[in-house]
């Protein structure tokens, strides 16, 4: 069954009156399919999806974010890995399902895949936790990341959860500092690590495991500190106003590029990814690859300060208010010249603005004189 | 989930409270058992409760002066990002929060970091202000953070960060996420370069602060009944819809279930620390070595040499 959201209507009413047209067996009896009018509606439809989903505002992307049809991890893993085997536990406590890892294979090449899974239906998305992990979840993580950096392998996650799990035992367990950890992990990999936001992007469950060489996103996913929801609860007190947070907080993938938080956006099908998953699927395989073969030639440290640099430049590269130059070569930063230049001036702006003026007055005066 | 959520609006809401009874009479205020305590007894006494032994919050700057020898410190200049990255604003603009913590407090942001001794030892010392709203990690804080673990690593000096803080800045958002990514690799570094990092977890410690930097300390003390968490009680509270115990996520309670080594009492802290660091550094040894006589020392380092 389709479900369709909100903003669907027309859509919806369209889809509907294109199956109506395609069934002969109509009330009246049998009657004759037309060709011509099917093709008129499915015309009227594509036009209808393009308008849509090309202004969609953040709000609507969080709802296709979380589409109830929308491709998931699970799919994603079969479509794209082949010999995936699937492998459990963290030794410590715990299996938690809420992240599928495994190994698998991409075109001949040995891939770690990790994919935060929400489940389906009712029961698989009881036994996934809704996708939330709980600490058990990012150390299986962390021994599947230590493990598959031994034998040279990249990783792979897919990054899909409202966030870490908030529960009683997930915080006797360290929920905190599993997280930490992770990050850590992430963080210390001389293989390339890879992560795709294929849906929600929710805070430090998802940071945990998107701390990597390259954070991908799919269109219409997001990444945020927090729910819209929750923002708009906590600072507008009033939970009705999510759109408002959810602009506010610029989640949506392309916001994001532009922050040089995420460092590339795969464009989905038309009308979003749960209208063809094959084809978002071919997609992503085709992105992982490219970015895969970027990563080639380059030994292990060179990766590690990759990611290491990349993650040191965010914000840096927006320029200061007031540097430091006190800065060491382990997390230094050289102020590019033409930003100096630039806050010499606005530091100057009052001073500048004087000078402008005193002389233009100079100039009026001997004129006048 | 929602974890710097629901967390930090009582802790602000309280805290303006609390500023506001203030105001009336500056010479007292209340402790949390209800008792009128002199404002000077209770920074005499390190802003402990004489009565109930609550550890009241310090600024960074009443931190440093309880913590450095002498009450010498020098408080170093860290970089500051161009303000508000998102345009952020709600029922405000952020910029005017910001504005409004910065007049509050005299910060910049919300983390400072300070350089002196401790019981003659040079350390670097972090602390965050829970009064520069909630405490909360931004990019600015990210890049004081990170200054420090440097200065650290530079001068060769243990380090030792004072945590208070609801979490991540929603103001920022992705921007405050990619700040538990930089801190982490911040301690990375200090870890590469063998530095004790002490981690002290002050009330409240919580979300993205607990799950980056602050919880990666070598060493976790948590001051008495400190709150340190991942998620807020009360949205730990509406997911699973039961009464949670009275000492859930306090600091004896973390330190029961595993997470931190030690509860300490903010009088002990200065000496708890301070032997911790001449354990690590192993002072004693190098203490004993140069007492010992000169030349016998110098003989065996050079036979030692020649063997190899
Ligand atoms: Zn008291």
């Amino acid at each position: 069954m389709r479900n369709y959201l909100e903003f669907e209507k027309e859509i919806k009413n369209l889809e509907e009156e294109l199956d109506s047209s395609k069934n002969p067996f109509d009330k009246d009896g049998i009657s004759e399919v037309d060709t011509a009018k099917i093709e008129k509606i499915q015309e009227e439809i594509n036009e209808k999806l393009k308008i849509t989903y090309s202004s969609l505002n953040s709000w609507q992307k969080t709802m296709v974010a979380r589409h109830e049809n929308r491709p998931r991890a699970n799919f994603y893993i079969k479509e794209i890995f082949s010999d995936f085997t699937l492998l459990s536990g963290d030794r410590l406590f715990g299996e938690d399902k809420s992240i599928i890892a495994g190994f698998g294979v991409i075109e001949n090449k040995s891939v770690l895949v990790l994919g935060q899974e929400k489940g389906e239906d009712l029961n698989s998305r009881m036994e996934r936790n809704f996708g939330m992990m709980k600490p058990e979840g990012y150390r299986k993580c962390i021994r599947l990341m230590n493990l598959a950096n031994r034998f040279r392998i990249p990783v792979v996650s897919f990054i899909d959860t409202p966030g870490a799990y908030p529960g009683i035992g997930a915080e006797q367990r360290g929920q905190a500092m599993a997280i930490a950890n992770s990050i850590e992990c992430c963080m210390s990999l001389k293989v390339p690590n890879i992560s795709i936001i294929i849906g929600e992007g929710g805070s430090g469950g998802a940071i945990a495991l998107a701390s990597s060489n390259k954070v991908i996103m799919l269109e219409h996913s997001i990444y945020s500190v927090i729910s819209p929801e929750g923002c708009a609860s906590i600072l507008w007190r009033d939970p009705s106003k999510s759109l408002e947070a959810a602009d506010a907080m610029k989640l949506t993938a392309k916001e994001l590029l532009n922050l040089g938080i995420v460092d590339e956006v795969i464009d989905e099908p038309l009308g979003g990814a749960h209208r063809d998953n094959k084809e978002m699927s071919k997609k992503i395989k085709k992105s992982i690859l490219q970015n895969l073969e970027t990563f080639k030639n380059l030994s292990g440290e060179e990766i590690f300060n990759q990611r290491k640099t990349k993650f040191l430049k965010i914000g840096r590269d927006q320029g200061f208010r007031k540097p430091s130059d006190a800065l060491g070569e382990q997390l230094g930063y050289v102020e590019p010249s033409i930003s100096k230049i630039t806050r010499f001036i606005q530091e100057r702006k009052n001073l500048f603005i004087g000078a402008i003026i005193a002389l233009i007055l100079a100039v009026i005066l001997t004129i006048l004189m | 989930m929602n974890w710097i959520t629901k967390f930090i609006k009582p802790k602000i809401k309280s805290l303006f409270k609390k500023k506001s009874s203030d105001s009336k009479d500056t010479l007292w205020t209340t402790c949390e058992c209800k008792n009128l305590v002199y404002k000077d007894d209770l920074f005499n006494n390190l802003s402990v409760c004489p009565t109930c032994g609550s550890h009241h919050k310090l600024t960074p700057e009443e931190r440093f002066k309880i913590f450095f020898d002498n009450k010498e410190y020098e408080v170093l200049e860290t970089p500051l990002p161009k303000d508000d990255p998102l345009k952020f604003e709600d029922t405000k603009k952020y910029t005017e929060r910001l504005k409004k913590a910065r007049e509050q407090t005299k910060q910049s942001d919300a983390i400072l970091i300070a350089h002196g001794k401790l019981e003659g030892t040079n350390v670097t010392v972090g602390a965050q202000n829970f009064s520069f709203i909630g405490g909360s990690l931004g990019a600015a804080a990210g890049e004081a953070f990170i200054h420090g673990v440097q200065h650290a690593i530079n001068n060769k000096n243990p380090f030792i960060f004072f945590s208070c803080s609801g979490g991540a800045r929603m103001q920022e958002s992705a921007v405050a996420l990619m700040q538990m990514t930089r801190s982490v690799l911040g301690v990375n570094e200090l870890k590469k370069a063998n530095l004790p990092y002490i981690v002290v977890m002050t009330n409240p410690t919580a979300g993205g602060v607990t799950a980056s930097f602050a919880g990666l300390g070598d060493i976790l003390i948590g001051e008495p009944k400190a709150i340190i968490a991942f998620a807020g009680r009360r949205v730990i509270q509406d997911t699973v819809k039961e009464e949670l115990p009275e000492e859930f996520q306090t600091a004896e309670f973390v330190k029961e279930h595993g997470g931190i080594d030690l509860v300490v009492e903010r009088k002990y802290l200065r000496s708890t620390i301070s032997t911790l660091l001449s354990i690590l550094l192993k002072k004693k040894e190098a203490q004993a070595i140069s007492t010992t006589d000169v030349a016998t020392f110098e003989e065996t380092v050079s036979k030692t040499s020649k063997a190899v």
